[in-house]
């Protein structure tokens, strides 16, 4: 690792300014991603602002839609998760297994328990892996990502391969979406790294809107699959699924599958999403 | 509650493990002490057009930048391979030159063209980064059959076409002719995928040169500490035997790979020299993946003939073996002696002849890896007889028990004399515990579920107990292969045992305490073994090729019987007894059928004091011996793995894994069973997980953790592990060696089972998903096509 130096903000003004000061800083939230890459002397940035310690940037808020208050799936509440909230907290959080339990299955299949204690949502999100989990949910539950300067549709906010919309030294604040009346994931982590190989996120809005997203196997990073959607609008089942001639265009070769196999895991992993 | 041979005992080495007590090579911090760190070539074939360190040595905290040329003006020998091995027409193998830092070239990625020596890791590291090396990059070979096509890039000039050595085995032209009037021939091309070994512990090193001694001290990440020494002083020139003292204290794994003596020991012990500071340097992982010796890669295809009644004729391989870019300590040796004597397996054959091509390319070096050879020859054997059977119609357990050799001891026509075994009652043992029989009805009720069911042997052979010296000596070793070993009684009873061997996960402090329990007749508590350091113990050869067992325990036991000759005389001197009369039990020496005794202190203390023994009998209580073994030993066993594919994924579920093992004497059963565990772990990695991939510039794709699959808890099944042993006629102990079985005997079973759930026998190792799932795919291209 090349010398850097380490800043704890505050709140996420001070990120901002700590940041905005620094020649090459970067912000740091659970550091799974980014200390890894600094250890293989990959990235050198010269200061580190910690967000980690910011209460505002962590939590989870469950909002019933019904007057009652009562939390269950499929009543699309509303959901908002602090940048800064670790996969463990999404796992184990009671009220958010109530409204939307899928999104808590996701996170507990990230990486390990060293990893979902320390990552955070806001960190995946930022990096953008090609394979990583909370892509594909944010896109299929069409959520909004809050930033300290403008909230971004997931649509518009993952732009290819590591890349997202964020500007120089935006920070995202905060996740929200809205919980589905049916929604899936279904991941074939690859065998090395666990990450996704596939990982497909199927999600059926209370509107009856239906979103199909996957990860792990575009060429480009994560991409809504419009015959999947188109499928399963109609036919919200297995069956749909099986009707549907899933492309290998587009689709990443690498040492674990090529595309061909990709494709196949596509179709596979949407039947497991919308079995679940 | 005995402590002797066939106990359960704990592993006494583990309080210090378990409580972070371990004192590993990077553990040590030597007064004064400097950090290297290497610089590596990025280019996996190029030539060193210059090299510039002067903004490097400028910079903060930096001691030295140091390079080939001057480390061969120094003097500092070639790194040379062990073992000669003679090509078919007589030739001598065509070993390059390989110095620890390059001088004109560079030939794989990671090659050690300079070492830095700075205050600190990071400064070491970072000055490392700034030295500039400009080079002209070569074509680049990554595989042994390329690299034999004509007009290949020529990487030694000594090696023309990269061939190394031309090596065969057996009886050429009977084989042929076996052959050639077959009734039936079975053919297979084979790939033995190469793997990058992982221990836990990377290889570390701390050199320290003594100005006013002229002496040096190195602790390193070694199974055998003396062998270093020999090849360090001998061969490399860094200083005369008796001025360099090599410790090797505890060690996380080895499984071959700390065999050999790399190039940053030697540039650590020469850059201590140089800069009069003690120099550190420790492999983060992704060195170790560039410079770690790899194992296996082979590319072989072997042709079997049998009779009308299904008896193995004749069988015919040939091999290309993967050396990499320079020789190893026992690069020859792994894929010619070690490997194709193995290719009689278990059975009767009247007829084998093998050779055998080894070849440089651009990649790591190639050498033992846990198994070495052996995991090779068994895939081919095993693999050949599963497809035999289904190609002949019949079952595959017969086919082989047709086949197995009945009478020892058996002399086969690839060098090896097998001196025991009952392979019938391994494969009974293990088909009862599978539930052979049931394994149709299984396969019906998977197949209801989706899930195609497969099941699948390996009868494995191999040879441990590595080796008789004069034998190895005929056949190329530059060494003798015997132990050594001294027990130390003290005035107060209690025993120091130095033993040449080295244990780095084996668990010797336990077992071989175990052994003088057993004779001795007293608690393991009062026993301490010692190892690992070239001061303390005087030779040894160490720890590979599961030969501790077999040869240091067998060393042990000769240097007891002197001990107890010894203290038989004292007791028959003191207590006035005739020795025919004195045995040695319950911590005593007695006088049978009396209540005469000496306690085991009282015997240590007369030895000492020396007041009352017998006329002419020198003082003290310590013996040595050096053990030679007669023969290699021959553990064998049968695996059955037993199988579920998802054919939607390609994924594969082991459900059953039944190992029973033929290790002939069992000291400690629990630390057996790990060895088969851990041994079994590796060869399900080999067979479905690992595998170093490269790219054609010689990248690796595969050099970490995200892409390289070690085996986890949760790929591996519950095992069935047992045994039924015979003894070993070829040692005091009867022992055969367990460390390497299980990893040479599972991958044939692990792939035999999927390719018989799948119905394609075309499947290459690492199994993976996706490997499983294209086999699928041909399968329904061509029922489809019909
Ligand atoms: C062994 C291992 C296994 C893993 N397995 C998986 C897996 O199966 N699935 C998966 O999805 N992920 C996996 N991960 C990645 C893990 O989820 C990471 O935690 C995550 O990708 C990054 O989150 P972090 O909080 O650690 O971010 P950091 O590493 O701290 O930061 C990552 C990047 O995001 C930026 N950043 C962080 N927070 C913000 C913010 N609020 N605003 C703007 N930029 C920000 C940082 O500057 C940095 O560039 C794995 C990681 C490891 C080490």
């Amino acid at each position: 690792m090349y010398t850097t130096k380490y800043h704890k903000a505050s709140d996420a003004a001070n990120a901002a300014s700590l940041l905005s000061g620094a020649q090459d800083g970067k912000i740091l939230a659970g550091g799974q991603t980014l200390v890894p890459t600094m250890k293989q002397r990959l990235a050198a940035p010269s200061d580190l602002v910690d967000i980690s310690g910011i209460d505002a940037l962590r939590g989870i808020t469950v909002t019933a839609r019904k007057k009652l208050g009562v939390l269950k799936a499929k009543d699309g509440a509303t959901i908002t998760i602090g940048a800064a909230t670790t996969h463990a907290e999404v796992a184990g959080n009671a009220d958010l297994a109530k409204a939307c339990p899928v999104i808590c299955g996701l996170a507990g299949e990230i990486g390990d328990p060293a990893v979902r204690h320390r990552g955070t949502i806001g960190g995946s999100v930022a990096n953008n892996d090609p394979a990583a989990d909370y892509p594909a949910a944010l896109m299929a539950l069409g959520a909004t990502i809050t930033t300290n300067q403008r909230s971004i549709s997931a649509d518009d906010f993952f732009t290819g391969l590591f890349a997202t919309a964020l500007n120089d030294g935006e920070i995202i604040t905060e996740i929200s979406f809205q919980a589905p009346a049916e929604g899936g994931y279904g991941k074939f982590p690859s065998p090395a790294s666990r990450y996704a190989m596939v990982g497909v996120f199927a999600a059926k809005s209370i509107d009856g809107d239906v979103r199909v997203a996957v990860t792990g196997a575009g060429d480009d990073g994560v991409f809504r699959h419009a015959g999947l959607e188109a499928a399963l609008a109609s036919n919200w089942s297995a069956d749909a699924v099986s009707g549907v001639d899933v492309s290998a265009d587009g689709l990443m070769s690498d040492i674990h599958g090529n595309a061909a196999y990709r494709a196949n895991l596509i179709g596979v992993m949407a039947k497991k999403a919308v079995s679940a | 509650m005995s402590e002797g041979i066939g106990a359960r005992v704990l592993r006494k080495e583990d309080k210090r493990f378990l409580l972070g007590k371990g004192r590993y090579t990077d553990d040590i911090v030597e007064p004064n002490q400097a950090y290297a760190a290497f610089v590596r070539s990025p280019h996996a074939h190029a030539t060193i057009k210059s090299i510039d360190s002067a903004a490097a040595s400028a910079m903060e905290g930096v001691e030295g930048v140091l390079t080939g040329p001057e480390l061969v003006a120094d003097g500092i020998g070639n790194i040379i391979c062990g073992w000669g091995v003679t090509s078919k027409d007589g030739t001598p193998m065509n070993m390059g030159a390989w110095s620890a830092l390059a001088t004109e070239k560079v030939r794989y990625v990671g090659d050690a063209v300079a070492i830095v020596v700075a205050d600190s890791p990071a400064a070491a590291k970072l000055a490392a980064e700034a030295v500039v090396v400009d080079y002209d990059v070569l074509p680049v070979v990554v595989n042994s059959v390329d690299a034999l096509e004509a007009g290949a890039p020529e990487i030694h000039e000594n090696a023309p076409g990269n061939l190394i050595f031309d090596w065969e085995i057996g009886n050429q032209e009977p084989t042929e002719a076996a052959l050639a009037s077959a009734e039936h021939i079975v053919e297979l091309d084979i790939v033995n995928n190469r793997l990058a070994p992982n221990p836990m512990e990377p290889r570390a090193a701390i050199a320290t040169f003594n100005e006013a001694e002229d002496h040096y001290t190195l602790y390193t990440t070694s199974q055998n500490p003396h062998v270093a020494r020999l090849v360090l002083s001998a061969f490399y020139n860094v200083a005369p035997e008796h001025k360099l003292r090599v410790i090797a204290p505890d060690v996380g794994g080895g499984f071959g790979s700390k065999i050999y003596i790399y190039p940053e020991e030697i540039a650590c012990l020469w850059a201590s020299m140089k800069t009069n500071r003690s120099v550190k340097w420790t492999s983060d992982r992704t060195e170790a993946f560039l410079t770690d010796a790899h194992g296996r890669d082979h590319v072989t295809t072997a042709k079997m003939g049998f009779d009308k009644n299904h008896k193995i004729v004749g069988l015919r391989v040939n091999t290309k073996a993967n050396l990499g870019a320079y020789m190893s300590l026992f690069s020859s040796a792994t894929p010619t002696y070690l490997y194709a004597t193995l290719l009689s397996g278990q059975y009767n054959i009247e007829n084998v002849y093998a050779d055998v091509q080894g070849v440089y390319t651009n990649t790591v070096p190639v050498d033992a890896y846990r198994g070495a050879g052996r995991p090779e020859a068994s895939y081919v054997m095993e693999r050949m007889m599963e497809t035999a059977a289904r190609q002949l119609g019949v079952d595959p357990a017969e086919l082989r028990a047709k086949n197995f050799v009945k009478e020892f001891p058996h002399q086969t026509p690839v060098i090896m004399a097998y001196d025991s075994g009952d392979f019938k009652a391994n494969q009974d043992q293990a088909m009862k515990a599978a539930d052979y029989k049931g394994f149709e009805k299984r396969r019906k009720e998977a197949a209801k579920r989706g899930k195609l069911r497969g099941i699948g042997f390996s009868n494995y052979i191999e040879a441990c107990g590595i080796a008789p010296s004069a034998a190895v000596g005929s056949l190329g070793a530059g060494v003798g292969l015997w132990e050594s070993a001294e027990v130390r009684v003290n005035p107060v009873g209690t025993i120091e045992i130095l033993t040449g061997s080295h244990s780095h996960g084996q668990g010797h402090e336990t077992t071989f305490a175990q052994l003088v329990s057993e004779r001795l007749d007293l608690p393991t508590d009062n026993i301490q073994i010692v190892h690992g350091d070239t001061d303390k113990v005087q030779f040894g050869m160490g720890t590979y090729g599961s030969r501790s067992g077999a040869v240091g325990m067998s060393a042990i036991s000769k240097a007891l019987d002197k001990v107890e000759a010894k203290v038989k005389k004292i007791g028959a001197h003191v207590l006035e007894a005739s020795e025919d009369d004195i045995v040695i039990e319950g911590g005593a020496v007695k006088v049978k059928g009396t209540d005469k005794q000496m306690l085991w202190h009282e015997v240590g203390l007369a030895a000492y004091t020396a007041h009352n023994i017998p006329e002419g009998m020198e003082p003290g209580l310590k013996e040595s011996a050096f053990y030679d073994p007669s023969n290699f030993t021959f553990p064998a066993g049968c695996y059955i793995c037993e199988v579920e594919v998802d054919p939607e994924t390609g994924t594969t579920d082991i459900v059953q894994f039944v190992a029973s093992d033929d290790f002939g004497t069992i000291i400690n059963p629990m630390i057996v069973e790990g060895q088969v565990h851990g041994g079994l772990a590796q060869g399900i990695g080999q067979a479905m997980l690992e595998g170093v991939v490269y790219d054609d510039d010689g990248q690796q794709l595969s050099a970490s953790y995200m892409d390289y699959t070690m085996p986890r808890a949760d790929d591996l099944p519950m095992y069935k592990v047992m045994h039924q042993s015979t003894e070993c006629p070829g040692n005091p102990l009867g022992m055969k060696g367990c460390g390497e079985a299980g990893a040479i005997g599972s991958p044939p079973a692990v792939i035999n089972a999927i390719t018989d759930a799948i119905g394609n026998n075309n499947l290459a190792m690492p199994a993976t998903p996706s490997a499983v799932w294209a086999a699928l795919q041909e399968v329904s291209a061509k029922t489809a096509a019909e």
